[in-house]
């Protein structure tokens, strides 16, 4: 292999390397120092005098000196079998003590996108245990539901416990856990790999941890890397896979980063105009296809700046993927667990997995009914604070109570608390028990008669 | 004119967008990239360099390697087989695809956006002899339940036909020769970036009746109008759009997923051919074209995809038909050029957007209307855009070039989506241009009391918003007895008639009558509120009228009569006994 001493400009991770035979778009670059260490690069632009490459690593050690060899194919994922129960680096290395991961396949971490006549209809609803999921933001097998959470709440846990407690009742089929960190402390990755220890959830998961300092550019490759592995897991050995990728705010930076060192012209706030296109590229690898077995289900969690829902990140993750839980400060410094905010979170693919024969027929009129419930007295609280209680409506005050109810019983529960949807939607209805059987308008008169606990009693 | 070097060599490859050199061509030319032959058009020519951008991903690309021209413009296929298609941003099919290179999409893989084999049973309506114009319907082809016409194109002379054919033909066979030589199959092409020629375009009369209580009660859009639906995510953009695509009364629907999630696209897929049109009682796939360039394919045919469509759309215009085309998201369409533009370094407009968003855009919205077509025959394209303005900010520019040029405004608002009213349509912002011209419809066609009655409804709204911000500061019991009933009757409004369960199986399609049915309900029990009110009932009693609490459940009914008239009477009797009581 031709290696070229031409490097002419090191800037950021970026390096410049002049009169190259034909390079190809993409290409995988390693630069060889020196002393004889080697790191690894991509091709950003490529033309018949300069070829631009983008460094995974620092760029420390790398001079004028440098080595250049272009390995005419872009970047590819061992993978295999026994990757489950392997914890890789952010670059897909094993650090675990462990072998090096014999591969079956080596397959382009780029992921093509799925036709989407071949896609399946996402239907299969996953049971979380968490009642604010299953019962008001229900997730399905094939979905990309992200977390939207803020810097010091407790998202690590709630993942967790998704990953510990999510299964489709009354399904047998194999179920594996891909686990990309980018960018997040030594010690939040000691909790998530001692949690993964501790519930033997090790075993069916794989791993990839890059931290807080490692080299910023290898978060680019880090959820390509996992969700190569989920999609091989997925597609060619059956597995029904979750892909829980933190903290996809840290990835949005590394963005930036190469975005500013390329001199692009920037979009809003600095992030590349591209980034909704890049992003699309990681959300849309969640599915299933039809006539194939397994399925990606995805997790994103990121951290928005400032709380703040309308920033470039969680803004643009947002119309990407199908829905969004957020977590809120508010409810957290109430000392509420899981603190989700059932208001501003969402799931599109809801309606395929509820009703009749795939959870219960009153699931989505009982969870209409509370949002409506819950918003009406949690507007009512601004109110309060202006004019007093004294001045509401028997209504109001009724609606004021449900809001608390709301918090207190359906929201919070117990960090390893794992409730069926049954139970969930059980204590849904008590606490619609609490008003006024017409002030019930969203649900039929059938299914009050069938599930309201007045009638249920008798 | 002739192309001298139709073949060069590619000098750089950054993303989709890439460069040649030694090429002849000519702006928007067909050009094929590299060993591997992939779609790529011309959009920039700086002296010798010929600047393309490429329709799937470049990856392993080389300087060095082979283009071609093929000095013909981005084109589509239009013919029997439109409908029921699924297609990518550039009319690939994507079933075909499937076959050819399984679940993903890979590259360098083409398939006609027609079928070549199928055969259409074609019937011709002119005869030897007689003289065609261009545009003109020549034959019938019964496509699904939908009746194909074929035309000659617009762009040729006509003539007296020599000879036309009857009888089972692919769509590229010739089925009718002219005196002067030509011979037409029964499909043409048409480049997308040019609008389809018509006779003269109308000012529209008649609304696109949706189903959809805000929308055909409060806020109409005309058929050949057009609209935009701007909201933040989760506001329920692509619900409203899929609802539309679903139960407006256009013939055929062109729906283009632009930019957006495959999942969603699969939802059309697995949910139209299931469900009947109210209309003709025959699977809404029938009559859909969809086009799905998800946010993951390539950029440069997320571009083209809207393009692709509205010809597609204006295709069946010409044959006469009312056609209908939602286009989810137009900003994903501006960012896709965003993109291009930024690749070609040119001088950014408004947030890294090109100076030239507000033309393409309003170019684009103006190939919607009523139109009396070449053939005689009088259409229409309705314009249905989603519009995504990044947090929800609607003064960003794909929204306000937008605005300025479509006639109906469907404001979304989060926080009406955050307590679950849906359609999350603010009744306060949005808007229709078109009210004055569609009165005498409403007149003939549902009630000549329709006008009054939603001008009515609008007032009461109009009202409620001006008390909630008194009932915010001193609380509801401080607003004057006749006001406290106004706030109930717009909370019936809001509740009743404009809450709309997309997801209930009668609810999800109200048509005219009922939607009249249901607010001439909601008058009623508010001019007896007023009645019993001024003859001194207390507003605690009228509010908790016993018979009203079952109005929302007429929503869910299918036959809704007997219950209505069971409430009407029982709130008159209850009126009754109020009123002597007082």
């Amino acid at each position: 292999m031709k290696e070229y001493k031409t490097v002419t400009k090191i800037a950021g991770p970026l390096v410049f390397v002049e009169k190259t035979e034909p390079v190809g778009y993409q290409e995988l670059v390693n630069i060889v120092l020196s002393d004889g260490t080697v790191k690894r690069g991509q091709v950003l632009d490529t033309s018949d005098d300069l070829v631009v490459v983008q460094v995974f690593e620092t760029t420390a050690g790398i001079g004028r000196d440098s080595g250049i060899r272009f390995l005419g194919e872009a970047i590819k994922m061992p993978v295999g079998k026994e990757m489950l129960g392997r914890i890789l680096s952010g670059g897909g290395k094993p650090i675990d003590g462990g072998p090096e991961i014999v591969p079956e396949k080596r397959l382009d971490i780029t992921g093509a996108a799925i036709n989407p006549y071949a896609r399946g209809n996402p239907k299969d609803f996953i049971q979380t245990g968490i009642s604010t999921i299953d019962g008001t933001n229900t997730l399905v097998r094939g979905q990309k539901l992200p977390i939207f959470s803020g810097s010091g709440l407790p998202h690590n846990d709630i993942a967790l416990q998704i990953a510990r407690q999510a299964k489709v009742p009354g399904s047998t089929e194999s179920f594996a856990v891909v686990f990309a960190a980018m960018g997040i402390t030594k010690e939040e990755a000691n909790h998530f790999m001692e949690d993964f220890e501790r519930t033997g959830a090790l075993e069916r998961a794989v791993v990839f941890l890059n931290l807080a300092d490692d080299p910023a550019v290898e978060r680019i490759i880090t959820p390509r890397l996992a969700l190569t592995t989920a999609e091989y897991l997925a597609y060619e050995l059956g597995y029904h896979v979750l892909v829980i990728l933190t903290d996809m705010t840290n990835y949005c930076e590394a963005l930036r980063q190469i975005g500013a060192a390329r001199e692009e012209v920037p979009g809003r706030r600095g992030y590349p105009g591209y980034m909704y296109t890049d992003l699309a590229c990681i959300y849309e690898r969640a599915g299933i296809i039809k006539g194939v077995k397994g399925s990606v289900t995805q997790i994103p969690i990121l951290t928005m700046p400032g709380d703040d829902i309308t920033h470039p990140i969680p803004d643009l993750t947002g119309y990407i993927t199908e829905g969004q839980i957020v977590v809120s400060r508010e409810l957290h410094r109430k000392g509420i667990y899981p603190p989700i905010n059932v208001l501003p979170s969402l799931s599109r693919l809801m309606n395929l997995g509820i009703g009749e024969g795939l959870t219960r027929d009153d699931h989505k009129k009982v969870s209409d009914q509370l949002y409506a419930g819950y918003a009406e007295g949690n507007d009512l609280r601004g109110l309060v604070a202006i004019v007093g209680k004294d001045a509401l409506s028997e209504r109001d005050r009724l609606f004021l109570e449900v809001a608390d109810y709301f918090e207190n019983q359906f929201v919070r529960q117990g960090i390893n608390e794992d409730r069926s949807i049954a139970e969930t939607l059980d204590v849904g209805w008590s606490l619609l028990a609490t008003l006024p059987e017409e002030q019930l308008v969203r649900i039929d008169r059938d299914l009050i008669r069938k599930y309201h606990p007045k009638y249920r009693k008798e | 004119m002739e192309v001298k070097k139709k073949s060069g060599i590619l000098k750089r490859i950054a993303g989709p967008v890439v460069t040649a050199v030694n090429l002849d061509a000519h702006m928007y030319d067909v050009v094929k990239v590299g060993d591997e032959e992939l779609m790529g058009e011309v959009i920039k020519i700086d002296g010798d360099n010929v600047i393309i951008q490429v329709y799937e991903d470049t990856s392993g690309i080389k300087p060095g390697e082979p283009v071609t021209n093929t000095g013909l413009s981005l084109a589509v296929e239009l013919g029997p087989g439109l409908l029921t298609s699924i297609y990518d941003g550039i009319q690939r099919p994507l079933e075909v695809l499937v076959e050819k290179m399984g679940n993903f999409i890979e590259r360098g893989v083409t398939a006609p956006g027609l079928d070549r084999s199928k055969k259409w049973d074609f019937k011709p309506v002119v005869k030897a002899g007689d003289h065609v114009e261009p545009g003109q319907i020549i034959g019938e082809v019964q496509e699904t339940n939908k009746m194909h016409r074929v035309m000659i194109p617009p762009n040729v002379k006509g003539g007296i036909v020599k000879e036309i054919k009857s009888g089972s033909f692919a769509v590229d066979e010739t089925v009718i020769v002219l005196d002067d030589g030509s011979s037409y199959p029964m499909m043409q092409k048409w480049p997308v970036r040019v609008p389809r020629p018509v006779k003269e375009k109308k000012n529209p009369k008649i609304p696109l009746n949706t189903g959809q209580r805000i929308l055909d009660g409060l806020f109409p859009i005309a058929k050949g109008g057009t609209a935009a639906i701007p909201g933040p995510f989760g506001s329920g953009k692509t619900v409203t759009q899929q609802q539309l695509a679903k139960w407006s009364d256009a013939e055929i629907v062109v729906y283009i997923g632009c930019g957006e999630r495959g999942n969603e696209m699969t939802e059309v897929l697995t949910e139209f051919p299931h469900l009947d049109d109210p209309k003709t009682g025959k699977p809404l796939m029938e009559r859909t074209v969809l086009i799905a360039n998800t946010s993951n394919m390539p950029v440069a045919a997320r571009e083209a995809s809207v393009y692709t469509g509205i010809t597609i759309a204006e295709y069946f215009r010409d044959m006469g038909y009312d056609v209908s085309l939602m286009a989810d998201s137009t900003s994903r369409w501006a960012e896709a050029m965003r993109e291009i533009s930024s690749r070609l370094e040119e001088m950014p407009g408004e947030e890294g957007y090109p100076a030239y968003l507000a033309a393409r855009l309003s170019e684009f919205y103006e190939r919607a209307g009523l139109v009396d077509a070449l053939s005689g025959s009088q259409g229409s394209v309705s314009v249905i855009g989603a519009v995504s303005p990044p947090g929800g900010d609607f003064s960003e520019p794909v929204t306000q070039n937008t605005l300025r040029i479509v006639k109906v405004f469907w404001a979304l608002d989060a926080k009406l989506s955050q307590r679950r009213h849906f359609p999350a349509i603010n009744w306060l912002n949005s808007y229709s241009l078109y009210l004055d011209q569609l009165q005498d419809y409403y007149n003939e066609h549902v009630s000549p009391e329709w006008n009054k009655l939603r001008s009515w409804a609008m007032e009461v709204l109009q009202k409620e918003s001006e008390l909630q911000e008194i009932v915010q500061l001193v609380g509801s019991d401080a607003l004057p007895e006749s006001e406290q009933i106004t706030i109930e009757v717009a909370r019936m409004l809001r509740e009743i008639f404009l809450q709309q369960n997309a997801y209930d199986d009668v609810d999800t399609y109200c048509d005219m009558t009922k939607q009249f049915d249901i607010m001439k309900a909601i008058k009623v029990y508010a001019d007896s509120a007023y009645a019993a009110q001024a003859a001194g009932v207390a507003p605690a009693q009228i509010i908790s009228v016993k018979a009203k609490s079952d109005l929302p459940q007429i929503k869910f009914v299918r036959d809704y009569k007997p219950m209505l008239d069971q409430i009407l009477k029982g709130m008159e009797s209850e009126f009754t006994t109020l009123r002597a009581g007082a």
